[in-house]
């Protein structure tokens, strides 16, 4: 596996995704983690004061024991969670099986909307991450 | 593995503190938490039972300067001890670069701690990884017993149960009054970010 480094380039083409597809829409910060609870990036509209380091330590804990949670009832992954709030909400989705993609947000945001957004952004920053591997 | 960002020239580095319930793993980072307060930006992260054991992990990021132009976050996490959950510690271990293995020098745990050292071994091993090349640090934790009667084991017997095939530098210590704890620490740093560096040369 390719993973442990990413270039410049790479990474700015990945927050330009983000930025445009996901902080434009209004989400507060967006992450990228590994499975080791490693940041890839981060992103946020300017104003949110998140922790990422401890987010993403305990998001990666979080996913890794939801895919135990799968192999127990027989399935291979949980690809997707998403956790409701009264003021803010955080969906996780996974990118593939080393990345995870982290959105934070507030009630002005529907989920299906932010959904489908994630899923394009999914896409297009699998295809970049993959260029890295050629 | 570490993750290397080039863009913002940030390495972070995973440091686990492993070993039996009970041993101390919590204790040091809670020492570190408190001595190096002024590296430490955000709060310790501590999953733990209502008896105060851990459930998941502790974790507490830490910020050591820069080399060679990159900032260096070291992430410290320790694992719960109990013997049950040892699928959760197997988790934690996951993109590990660094060791630290906290033994008891109370007596009574002697077989524990070497139980603990070979479950170590196992875990590493289904990551691929192996104890015998992963930056590993060995802490004779709790020696300050001695001084309260409790029988605890000669540093000597301690080596030779833990550390005779290793051969990994080790550091008697006190994690409740912090002796030590800060050397363990600076050792386990050290070999990890020399491990990383040959890595990428």
């Amino acid at each position: 596996m390719n993973y442990g480094i990413v270039s410049q380039e790479q990474l700015e083409q990945i927050d330009t995704i983000l930025a445009g597809k996901l902080i434009k829409l209004g989400v507060d910060c967006v992450i990228i983690i590994d499975m080791a609870g490693n940041i890839i990036t981060a992103k946020d509209n300017g104003e949110s004061k998140y922790d990422v380091y401890s987010f993403a330590a305990l998001a990666a804990g979080n996913f890794a024991t939801v895919d135990a949670m799968a192999k127990l009832v027989g399935e291979a992954e949980f690809s997707l969670l998403f956790h409701k709030g009264k003021e803010s909400n955080i969906h996780f989705s996974k990118i593939d099986d080393e990345l995870l993609l982290i959105s934070m947000f507030g009630k002005d945001i529907s989920l299906g909307f932010l959904r489908l957004n994630v899923v394009e952004a999914i896409e297009q920053i699998r295809k970049v991450w993959e260029a890295n591997r050629d | 593995m570490s993750f290397i960002n080039l863009k913002d020239k940030v390495v972070q580095v995973k440091i686990v503190y492993y070993g039996p319930g009970r041993c101390g793993k919590t204790t040091n980072l809670e020492y570190v938490n408190r001595k190096f307060r002024d590296q430490i930006q955000s709060e310790m992260v501590s999953l733990k039972t209502h008896g105060d054991r851990t459930l998941f992990f502790d974790f507490l990021p830490f910020d050591m300067g820069q080399i060679k132009g990159y900032d260096i976050k070291i992430q410290l996490y320790t694992v719960p001890g109990q013997v049950k959950y040892n699928a959760t510690r197997k988790l934690v271990l996951k993109g590990v670069d660094g060791v630290v293995f906290v033994a008891d020098a109370m007596e009574k745990q002697r077989e524990k701690n070497i139980r603990s050292l070979n479950q170590l071994h196992e875990n590493l091993q289904a990551y691929k990884e192996s104890i015998f090349k992963l930056p590993l640090v060995i802490q004779y934790n709790k020696v300050d017993l001695k001084d309260h009667g409790v029988p605890i084991l000669p540093t000597a017997v301690l080596r030779k149960d833990l550390n005779s095939r290793l051969k990994v530098p080790d550091f008697e210590a006190s994690a409740i009054t912090g002796y030590n704890v800060a050397a363990t620490l600076k050792k386990i740093i050290s070999s990890t970010v020399v491990s990383i560096q040959k890595k990428l040369l």
